[in-house]
């Protein structure tokens, strides 16, 4: 049906999608929730130096995993002296919904090489796919979709590193009753409200939020691979009961 | 992180590094294309919604791990105060500032 075009853009090289339209629109779109994301970069930083860690060590750690919910999930286990494989499988579940939105990237990514696929994934936060699948609903590859992709993810890149190795430098130099990380929340409360288009989306996402809560006992914050679940069931069942059952056909007698 | 050594932390952090890696990328690496049904890509549509719902509701509506008593809560309020800033203006940069800002009023302000 739909050829895979291989983004006639820029296929060249990524500094081709440097400054075009497409990248400015990524960037620009994560530029409205950036302060949220350098909230959540902040306290992950001072989490980090807070559990003892080293300072060279947390810098190492926030540029090679750049994954703020896996390294918090790790601190405490790390401080505890927990083995590595129970640190490992910790990080695993925390990101199990990674490999859910992995699935969501194929039809558009899957096409490019190994090394570049790779390339994204590394990049892509949470973030990132949320503002994707929004701008680009349909699950196939068009032009401009990688500029607008490296143009959200180099943003989201810079605004969790920077606040974050800030956090690690100032450690606890700012107090915790200031309750930082609540702009993150915020930033993801924002979010969703933009994802709120219909009954669909309403129902999915009260389903969810009531899901999240009554699993929040669940370890390994498993909570929100109940609640992805719980969104999608709702959804489909909303959307299956919406489209319009067939017509009977006409009697032909 | 008394019970780590440097290196021991370095290899833990490599460690995790492969682990995130590899989850996000996992249906990425296969080459062949994956038969995904129909049903369950229109359902991933709404995977996104879900997974921030899980992460926002339990922050704003429980405190160590219980619903909160009261809707009188800090966050519940500055939370409402966002929400309707975004329905109102449509700027999520406006929601963080105006749910900051209730937040701080109630917090050093009314003391809540």
């Amino acid at each position: 049906m739909h050829r895979p075009c291989p983004d006639n853009a820029g296929m060249a090289t990524r500094s081709g999608y440097w400054g075009t339209q497409d990248f400015y629109e990524g960037a620009r779109e994560m530029g409205t929730v950036a302060p949220g994301i350098a909230a959540w970069g902040l306290v992950t930083g001072i989490a980090m130096v807070k559990s003892g860690m080293s300072v060279p060590l947390a810098c190492f750690m926030s540029l090679l995993v750049f994954s703020g919910s896996a390294q918090l999930a790790a601190l405490p286990l790390m401080a505890a002296g927990a083995p590595l494989w129970l640190i490992l499988a910790t990080a695993f579940c925390v990101n199990l919904r990674f490999v859910i939105f992995s699935a969501a990237w194929r039809p558009y990514f899957g096409h490019v090489g190994l090394l570049k696929r790779l390339r994204y994934g590394f990049f892509t936060a949470d973030l990132n796919y949320v503002m994707f699948m929004r701008r680009y609903p349909e699950p196939r590859p068009q032009p401009g979709q990688q500029a607008y992709f490296w143009g959200g993810v180099g943003l989201n890149w810079l605004s969790w590193q920077v606040p974050s190795l800030l956090g690690i430098a100032l450690g606890e130099g700012i107090p915790e009753h200031w309750a930082l990380s609540f702009a993150g929340t915020l930033a993801l409360l924002g979010l969703t409200c933009s994802l709120l288009t219909g009954t669909g989306t309403v129902v999915a996402a009260a389903v969810a939020g009531c899901a999240a809560v009554a699993a929040y006992a669940l370890p390994l914050k498993l909570n929100i691979l109940v609640a992805i679940a719980a969104a999608v069931a709702a959804g489909l069942l909303i959307d299956h009961a919406s489209t319009k059952p067939p017509q009977p056909a006409p009697d032909a007698t | 992180m008394q019970t780590y050594n440097n290196l021991q932390g370095v290899a833990v952090v490599v460690g995790l590094f492969a682990v995130t890696l590899f989850t996000r990328c996992f249906f990425l690496l296969p080459k062949r294309e994956l038969p995904i049904p129909p049903w369950l890509s229109q359902g991933l549509r709404y995977a996104p919604l879900g997974a921030l719902v899980a992460v926002v509701v339990p922050e704003v509506v429980m405190t160590q791990g219980r619903l909160s008593p009261s809707l009188l809560d800090a966050r519940i309020v500055a939370a409402a105060v966002g929400a309707a800033w975004y329905f109102w203006r449509r700027g999520i940069l406006g929601t963080i500032v105006s749910g900051m800002g209730t937040l701080w009023l109630l917090r050093f302000g009314l003391g809540w």
